[in-house]
């Protein structure tokens, strides 16, 4: 028989690929075998639990082999109809042209001379370029690898990314705790272990830990959940909408309106704070500035105390709610499933979203985070007992150039010779109304200064340039950033001379490209890399059971005309005369085996023998511990392998990375940097949204869309291409022949429009208009609406106009370009007024 | 040889639809000679989950049944079949023969389960084949079995299965099923029990259901919520609250469906 089993690995977790005939037939999870290392066991209350001997897929990665051979792939290397490079460009017409097939040799001389000339025309900084995230999975092919070297070699305006899933964390608790090396997520471990053992109730705070707290960790924590529940433990979820964690594993779920989480937790601190049911000793000791905060919560400040009657008003939730919750919570030992990344939390992508999250860190110090069974675990998916002695890179280890990690010569951070910025926020301002300023750096992992560091694009002086050129590898944005039409109006400007498109399937913005360039997946090309690990800021993130590598095999041949990333960068390179530095004469076998011989891995097998089994399973560490904030809890130097903690190794090492070390209830940071700012002040608290109930605008729009991260696809990267999921219920819903996205309704917001289950909708603003199939439930509160972000399908009734009516169900054309608040430049998604109407053709 | 059974535990499906993706994986697009036509790319589900939102805001629980051939011993669909086009093997699994069954569309009417399909372009009825190809060559699960992340579906022999106290969803068919499952749902009474005169949630309280022939009691929790999670459907029942210095309350209740009854208040004897 002529069928090969192979390994690879997905954004969804590692899995067995049967290829015959050089096609792909099956994907299986990996089953382990006896010779692979044996599992933990954690005892816990009298009982063993001990992992599955498997890896376990996210439903999106199941169907991966659809996805491969998608009729949505970028088949050929294309040039837009109406784009002459030598005359005419007519940018108007980006989103309406149609495609013409050309060769790869003159696509890639037409890539290559633009670049050329655009550099010597504007300088180098005209060009700027930017990727998506996570559409393919690799260590050194994810996207820092190919196109982070290409560009930081080359030069380039570098595009900073928002934290986009988690704003409110970075921009606000690194205030409150530090953790900046972390971009606002406290360390993730020994959770579980500490979970099972000592917790009592657990609270999903904004966050669905059966959906998106997997991350790239397959369901392997879904399985933990049936231990805590088996334990007795106890789950709360606060949530608009009855997730999909919260429909089967909530014993209470509590619906606040949007936006008013705030209000919530300082009506929990007034409860604790009049009852004395806190941690004294702990603020005592471990925090500063307490007395402030007492002042405001009990109203001396503002003669407003923050009572739970004060709250139900804002919250729309019961006062006795309120107080049975701040009683609850005190009373059991309790872990908020927020705060380490896969509690990545809606919430925190909304308006003020900063003091959310700040106030979360403030309450969980109030119960003395880090004594047995008391933390803060996000989605209770993080901190499995895995061995971290064991070394293999997580895919940011090198920043954006990963093959530098194992090159000569590396080109991340000190290779990119252009210093001026653009934010991806920003971008279409800055086409469209250059120059654009903005305060923070993005990804502010570096230090807590990086986060009030001004910006200006473009950059004034002979170094800055505007935007002429965006090369564009991915294409996701007009359904995964806010106010979207933007980007439709950006593609379609003058201004910009030359877009390059570079991905593997057609997604929103593909079609505003001049030239598309169609690259494969990683099934057709070789690669090595841990799954699910992030490294940097994310190092040992993990939610999966066994720390596994893997030899990502080339199962089939690049389809169609498809290349991989690494070839069509070194394409450009060889034009561009930098191939000898990009490439540094290595092939794929080449860059495997350096990484291989850079990990842990040679001391353990060969790398014939790695390639040949396919994965790795590292073995599991030798004793309990340690967990998270026990030391600092305990006042001990920090014992977890938090590695980029600055303070490790020094006097301070029992101290977080705050200005004072402790737990800031009044933030220094903020106090020296921005002491005036009203929206994100020193001492945090509730700020009613600029986008929500009590806005003048909710007369006219009176629902509230919350719009989180799909459960059935990796943001766009699954939707329109991995065929069966648009079968699951609740990811699409087929009418009249066309695969609707749904937006879920509650029965009484239904009834007054007349709108019945399945009825094609408008959902609308002054922004955008959206047609989506509603579904009725009454798993969403009164007064919202939910719809997931994430849709891989724009399609404008109108194609090429701003504004147009979109059918496919991008959400984001409704979402507000408006920032957290002034000085927090993150998506604010969840703050989002908007009405729906039954639509009539 | 007894052969084969699933046994589906219905408490640990999370609802990720990794079975129904894994099947379609296996079988769509892919014919194996001896035991099944392609399974057409859309249209068919051999196994599928069946999602129901039970109660109402905000008392909601959601439930995921996975749904498949059951693979049943007294198997209408092998009566239902002219020249034997479906039969049992020696493990137990049901097979349609899809040539000898073209054309007998009475084979897919004939399941009260309504996991048979016809394929219009092949002329012929498509189920569930447990896999066997896979079977045959030494594998030791099917498909969807081995795609679940949580344990709720697991491959068992016709011991455990047995004594697994599993049953049939719909043991008055009578079929002698090989899917049997654990924590069926049934229908759950729930409210929630306030203090009048405070408005605080009343905790440790008894609530008392009577109905069905049986008298069950439950306590509050810290939200004053009660759960009743194993009630008969179509049944009249009473709920009863006996607290000292409160006035007592009952409520009547027939479980049409799911039932949220509310905030209950407990007021003080004056």
């Amino acid at each position: 028989m002529s069928e090969k089993v192979l390994t690879q690995c997905t954004v969804g977790g590692p899995v067995k690929v049967h290829v015959e005939n050089g096609r792909i037939t099956r994907m299986r999870p990996i089953v382990f075998d006896n010779n692979d290392a044996p599992s933990w066991t954690i005892n816990a209350r009298g009982k063993e639990f001990t992992p599955p001997r498997k890896t376990t897929l996210n439903s999106y990665a199941v169907p991966e082999r659809t996805r491969v051979y998608s009729e949505n792939r970028i088949k050929y290397p294309y040039k837009r109809a109406g784009f002459d490079p030598n005359g005419q460009r007519n940018p108007q017409n980006r989103g309406k042209d149609e495609y013409i097939r050309i060769s790869w040799e003159e696509a890639i001389d037409i890539v290559a001379s633009e670049i050329k000339r655009i550099r010597e025309e504007y300088g180098k900084a005209a060009i700027t370029g930017m990727t998506s995230s996570h559409h393919n999975w690799g260590f050194l092919h994810y996207k820092m690898g190919p196109f982070g070297r290409f560009f930081n070699l080359l030069g380039y305006t570098m595009l900073c990314d928002n934290p986009d899933s988690w704003e409110g964390w970075q921009w606000g608790s690194v205030h409150s705790w530090g953790f900046h090396w972390r971009l606002g997520h406290n360390e993730p471990f020994g959770q579980l272990e500490d979970g099972l053992k000592n917790t009592e109730q657990i609270i999903y705070w904004s966050v669905d830990p059966n959906s998106t707290s997997f991350m790239y960790g397959g369901q392997d924590a879904a399985i933990w959940k049936y231990w805590l529940k088996e334990l007795g433990v106890r789950s709360v979820f606060i949530d608009p909408y009855c997730n999909a964690g919260a429909g089967i594993w909530a014993d209470k779920w509590i619906a606040p309106r949007p936006g008013t989480d705030a209000a919530l937790a300082e009506a929990i601190a007034y409860v604790w704070i009049k009852k004395g049911t806190y941690d004294k000793w702990f603020i005592e000791n471990r925090t500063e500035g307490f007395d402030e905060f007492e002042a405001q919560i009990m109203g001396e400040k503002d003669g407003k105390a923050r009572t739970p009657e004060w709250a139900a008003e804002e919250c729309d939730l019961p006062v006795a709610t309120i107080y049975a919750l701040a009683r609850q919570w005190a009373a059991k030992k309790t872990m908020l499933a927020v705060g380490t990344i896969h509690g990545a939390t809606g919430a925190a992508r909304a308006a003020y979203g900063t003091e959310w999250a700040r106030l979360c860190v403030l309450l969980m110090a109030m119960q003395g985070m880090g004594k047995p069974g008391v933390n803060c675990w996000g989605g209770a998916a993080s901190g499995p007992p895995l061995n971290f002695d064991f070394n293999f890179p997580g895919y940011s280890a090198n920043g954006w150039d990963t093959f530098g990690l194992v090159a000569e010569k590396s080109y991340f951070p000190d290779g990119n010779p252009v210093q001026q910025k653009a934010y991806r926020l920003l971008l279409p301002e800055t086409i469209l109304n250059p120059p654009v300023s903005w305060t923070g750096e993005g990804f502010c992992g570096e230090n807590i200064q990086q986060q009030f560091n001004k910006f200006t694009c473009p950059e004034p002086g002979p170094e800055g340039a505007p935007i002429k050129m965006i090369y564009r590898h991915g294409g996701s944005y007009i359904s995964t950033m806010c106010d979207t039409n933007k980007w439709v109006e950006m593609y379609q400007s003058p201004n910009l001379e030359f877009v390059v498109m570079q991905d593997c399937h057609w997604q929103s913005e593909t079609n505003f490209g001049d030239i598309l360039l169609p690259a494969s997946t990683n099934f057709e090309h070789s690669d090595i890399s841990e799954w699910n690990s992030a490294g940097g800021y994310g190092h040992y993130e993990m939610s999966q059971n066994h720390r596994i590598i893997i030899y990502q095999h080339k199962c089939i041949e690049p389809l169609w005309e498809s290349r991989p990333d690494y070839e069509i960068y070194t394409m450009l390179a060889e034009k561009l005369g930098i191939k000898d530095e990009y490439t540094e004469g290595n092939s794929y076998e080449d860059w495997d085996r350096k990484v291989f011989e850079y990990s842990d891995l040679p001391k353990y097998l060969t790398f014939e023998e790695f390639k040949e089994k396919g994965y790795f399973v590292v073995p599991p560490k030798s004793k309990e511990g340690p967990y998270a904030f026990r030391w600092f809890y305990e006042g001990r130097a920090c014992d977890t392998p938090d590695r980029l903690n600055p303070n490790l190794g020094t006097d301070k090492a029992h101290l977080l990375g705050t200005p004072s070390g402790k737990v800031e209830f009044v933030s220094r940071s903020l106090k020296e940097f921005a002491p005036n700012d009203e929206e994100r002040p020193p001492l945090p608290g509730y700020i009613p949204s600029w986008e929500g109930h009590r806005s003048e605008l909710a007369g006219r729009y009176p629902l509230q869309l919350v719009s989180p991260h799909p459960k059935h696809s990796y943001h766009t990267h699954n939707d329109n291409k991995s065929f069966w999921i648009e079968r699951i219920p609740q990811h699409r819903i087929c009418k009249d022949g066309y695969y609707w996205w749904p937006i879920r309704v509650n029965p009484s917001d239904a009834a007054k429009r007349d709108i019945k289950h399945m009825d094609i909708v408008k959902v609308y603003n002054d922004r955008a208009g959206v047609l989506a199939i509603a579904y009725i439930t009454e798993r969403i509160r009164p007064g919202t609406v939910h719809s997931y972000e994430g849709s891989a399908k724009y399609d404008p009734l109108e194609p090429g106009k701003s504004g147009s009516i979109d059918r496919g169900g991008c959400m984001n054309l409704l979402t507000p370009g408006r920032m957290l608040s002034k000085n927090a430049p993150g998506m604010a998604s969840n703050s989002c007024l908007v009405d729906i109407c039954k639509w009539e053709k | 040889m007894k052969g084969y059974g699933i046994l589906i535990d219905v408490a640990k499906c999370s609802g990720c639809y990794n079975c129904m993706l894994a099947c379609k994986d296996e079988h769509c697009g892919e014919t194996f000679p001896g035991y099944s036509e392609a399974q057409p790319m859309t249209g068919q589900f051999w196994i599928n989950v069946n999602e129901k939102e039970r109660g109402s805001y905000s008392k909601i629980k959601v439930s995921f049944t996975p749904i498949t051939c059951m693979h049943c011993r007294n198997a209408p669909c092998i009566k239902a079949a002219e020249n034997n086009a479906v039969y049992r093997r020696d493990d137990g699994i049901v097979i349609i023969d899809p040539e000898k069954a073209a054309g007998q569309k009475q084979i897919v009417s004939a399941c009260p389960y309504r996991v048979i399909f016809w394929n219009e372009e092949k002329n012929t009825p498509q189920k569930c084949t447990g896999c066997a190809h896979l079977l045959d060559q030494g594998y030791q699960r099917p498909r969807c079995v081995e795609m679940c992340p949580t344990g709720a579906l697991s491959f068992v022999d016709a011991d455990e299965l047995k004594s697994s106290n599993a049953s049939s969803i719909h043991p008055e068919y009578g079929l002698g099923e090989r899917v049997l499952y654990l924590n069926i749902p049934k229908k759950f009474i729930a409210g929630t029990v306030v203090y009048g005169e405070t408005d605080q949630c009343a905790k440790e309280v008894t609530v008392t259901l009577k109905g069905g022939g049986t008298t069950v009691s439950a306590v509050t929790d810290g939200f004053g919520d009660f759960w009743f999670n194993d009630v008969e459907s179509m049944t009249d029942y009473e709920l009863e609250i006996e607290q000292d210095g409160f006035k007592k309350i009952k409520r009547q209740v027939r479980t049409y469906g799911d039932i949220n009854v509310g905030e209950l208040f407990l007021e003080k004897i004056a």
